[in-house]
């Protein structure tokens, strides 16, 4: 396994790798055809019945696939750390321009998670049998989604501009309240109050951030806990027009585009030439999430390679270099800010109207410290590794709830979902000791590499030292 | 007549060697705090275009806080600070980046994350990368070893390359006055004498206008055409680099410490 994977073409190096773990993908499924494919069931009489399996079979061949790729990036990425390891010689990197196998990693895992991500809910289907028990998984997806869209919108503030901010649930809040009380109140569409929340959210972040963001550090983490704490209370107390802590309820569902998901000939089923399942709602708001949380990725990674992005990464690095090189950096804050939290409204609202009843209940702390923790544990910046924290933190409890069979080892008043809390303490602790910087920690450079490459090679011929 | 007096007549006199133009910079009676404390008690002090003046003095002097003072961060209680005929004290220090100065900090304060490449073009932000191209062109022909790693994150790099990048960073945003806080600051003889070289040559083949502040006493001074003293918040000298040398209270403060040279030419033994 000691190809010198980093002197190759990092394309054809991971065109490699997929055509290995295809191939492994192709064993297993060679495998699995008389083996699980078919379950022999006792039939009526004495004769068997073959059930078909073939959902099974998918699944197994897409986690041998998943298996392989993840050991292979996972060498990959050890060797090329070892070759990327400065020499006592000469104390400094290795000075190619290509990407080391890290970032290779951190690119293509964000796209197979956007591709597993793209047909959940057939895998989810194709596992189950149909559609209608297939709803847990697609529930479990949107719930993850969620985090996922909001630990990459939290990024920015955290992760790029370098903003500690404690109090991240209040922007979320800002979002779902504005869609409810728009939809309930003035009988707004979910499409137009979509902008909206995000539009409220972010003019929230820039209220807020005016004057904190003179505040660096520790200091800006209790302003924005402090923050998160005051909208929950407003939430609760302001009853003329939150309803206080009963929450808004009967919040309008979402539309397909204004045809709505109801059994009746307008709806969508009908209109569709489709037979009526209440799945197709949950089907679309499990894209919609998706699409949300890919658009909030895509600018994101976007930003990231023009100035205002790289801006934000240099005021996270040294803030008094910045504001010497010319950069105004209460904008630059602010700008991070409240796009940060425009995301989060945006979120918000689509936790509105996937509820579909909302309370301050929904807005603890909690869920602050759990969003940002699925930045911190991702490493902060990298968004694949967001994504991925975000999987764990949301579904690694739900997890638990299905360990039943540990009451048998604890006796029957042991409940897994209660020890949650316990489990992500150690996760952290774990965390801290073996990857301190989170667990994708490499940072890619936001520039391309052909160019660079012909600019070094350009001057350091002239050399004069 | 004060030998403070004197020292602005000279000044003076310069000045209207130069054309008659007023300086570049022009530090009047600058009085800087921080909190009750005054690191500054009235400091006088002009660079005019095309110089290079140095500032030298001892730990604690107050020679870092004159640079950020004229920088904006912290900006002086009472005096006024004008550059190209302009009262800049109250100026917010990005927008005085705006105006044409830019500074290598003290401790360079380089991105560490960042690639060399991404850190100079931070430097160019202000540019929007208008002149990237061109200005990365002329730095690394200026520190060839920045050009050598383009591409290694900043915090890799030893001592002199991150000075040398701080350097070359403060030049990509095309500055008329350049601000350099101890480029020396922990470097190998050897690597000084290379960014002062650098310096030399921006100066002579650009015309660039550069303020120094240095500890190194014997380097800045040989450097520089003329110099300024601070003690204790005040400066208590001036004069060009030859007659500071010369200076036998210059000798006895800043020469026969550690820094000192090997005897230079005018004798002291």
């Amino acid at each position: 396994m000691t190809r010198p994977v980093t002197d190759a073409l990092p394309a054809s190096a991971m065109a490699g790798i997929l055509r290995d773990a295809a191939l492994y993908a192709l064993v297993a499924f060679g495998l699995c055809v008389p083996l699980i494919a078919y379950r022999a069931d006792p039939g009526p009489g004495s004769d068997l019945v073959l059930v078909p399996r073939w959902g099974l079979v998918a699944i197994l061949c897409a986690a041998v696939f998943g298996l392989r790729l993840l050991q292979r990036l996972v060498l990959l990425r050890r060797d090329a750390r070892r070759a990327l390891a400065p020499s006592p010689a000469q104390a400094t990197e290795a000075v190619g321009g290509e990407p080391d196998a890290g970032q290779a990693v951190s690119k293509l895992g964000l796209r197979a998670f956007v591709a597993v991500a793209l047909t959940l809910p057939v895998l989810a289907v194709l596992a189950t049998g149909d559609l209608a028990s297939s709803r847990y998984w697609i529930d479990l997806g949107i719930l993850i989604l969620t985090y996922v869209m909001l630990g990459w919108g939290l990024n920015i503030v955290v992760g790029l501009a370098g903003l500690l901010d404690l109090g991240y649930v209040a922007f979320y809040a800002v979002g779902a309240y504005s869609y409810a009380l728009l939809s309930t109140t003035f009988g707004l569409s979910f499409w137009v109050c979509l902008p909206l929340a995000g539009l409220f959210a972010g003019l929230w972040g820039m209220l807020l951030g005016f004057p904190v963001l003179r505040l660096r550090g520790d200091y800006l983490a209790i302003v924005t806990l402090a923050f998160g704490e005051i909208i929950r209370l407003v939430l609760i107390n302001w009853t003329d027009v939150t309803g206080g802590a009963a929450g808004v309820s009967s919040i309008p569902r979402a539309t397909f585009f204004g045809i709505p998901f109801s059994p009746d000939e307008d709806g969508f089923a009908a209109k569709f030439g489709l037979e009526y399942d209440s799945m197709h709602r949950v089907v679309f708001l499990y894209y919609l999430i998706l699409v949300l949380a890919l658009i909030t990725n895509l600018v994101t990674l976007r930003l990231r390679r023009l100035p205002i992005g790289r801006a934000w990464e240099a005021l996270r690095e040294d803030e008094i270099a910045c504001r010497s090189l010319g950069i105004d950096t209460t904008a630059t804050k602010l700008t991070a800010f409240a796009l940060g939290a425009a995301f989060g409204g945006i979120a918000g609202s689509f936790f509105a109207v996937r509820q579909g009843f909302i309370s301050p209940e929904s807005f603890t702390f909690l869920e602050s410290a759990i969003i940002l923790a699925i930045v911190v544990l991702g490493g902060m910046g990298s968004q694949f590794g967001v994504a991925i924290a975000a999987v764990a933190m949301v579904a690694g409890p739900e997890m638990l709830r299905n360990l039943g069979g540990l009451k048998a080892v604890f006796g029957e008043g042991f409940d897994p979902s209660e020890y949650r809390l316990l489990l992500f303490g150690l996760a952290m602790v774990a965390m801290m000791v073996w990857r301190p910087r989170g667990l994708i920690s490499v940072r890619m450079p936001s520039v391309t590499l052909g160019k660079r490459r012909a600019i070094s090679g350009a001057h350091v011929s002239e050399g004069h030292g | 007549m004060s030998v403070a007096g004197i020292n602005v007549l000279v000044e003076e006199t310069r000045a209207i060697q130069a054309g008659g133009r007023p300086p570049l910079l022009s530090v009047r009676g600058v009085s800087t705090y921080y909190g009750s404390v005054a690191a500054l008690k009235g400091v006088d002090l002009d660079v005019g275009e095309g110089e290079i003046v140095t500032l030298i003095g001892a730990n604690g002097a107050g020679k870092s806080t004159l640079m950020m003072t004229v920088f904006g961060a912290p900006q002086a209680r009472s005096g006024t600070i004008t550059y190209e005929g302009r009262d800049i004290t109250r100026v917010p220090t990005h927008a005085i980046a705006r105006l044409g100065i830019a500074q290598s900090p003290e401790g360079r304060r380089v991105f560490p994350r960042m690639t060399v490449h991404e850190n100079l073009q931070m430097g160019a932000a202000l540019h929007e990368g208008r002149f990237f191209a061109e200005d990365l062109a002329k730095v690394v022909t200026l520190f060839p070893r920045v050009g050598e790693r383009l591409h290694q994150r900043a915090g890799t790099m030893s001592g002199g390359e991150q000075q040398m990048l701080a350097i070359a960073r403060a030049l990509m945003s095309r500055p008329k006055l350049l601000l350099l806080d101890e480029p020396s600051l922990g470097l190998a003889p050897l690597v000084v004498k290379g960014i002062f070289d650098a310096i030399r040559r921006l100066n002579r083949e650009d015309g660039m206008t550069i303020f120094l502040v240095e500890q190194n006493a014997y380097h800045a001074l040989k450097l520089a055409h003329r110099g300024y003293v601070l003690v204790n918040g005040r400066i208590t000298l001036s004069g060009t680099g030859r007659e500071l040398l010369d200076d036998p209270s210059v000798k006895a403060a800043y020469l026969e410490g550690g820094h000192a040279a090997p005897a230079a030419g005018g004798g002291h033994a």
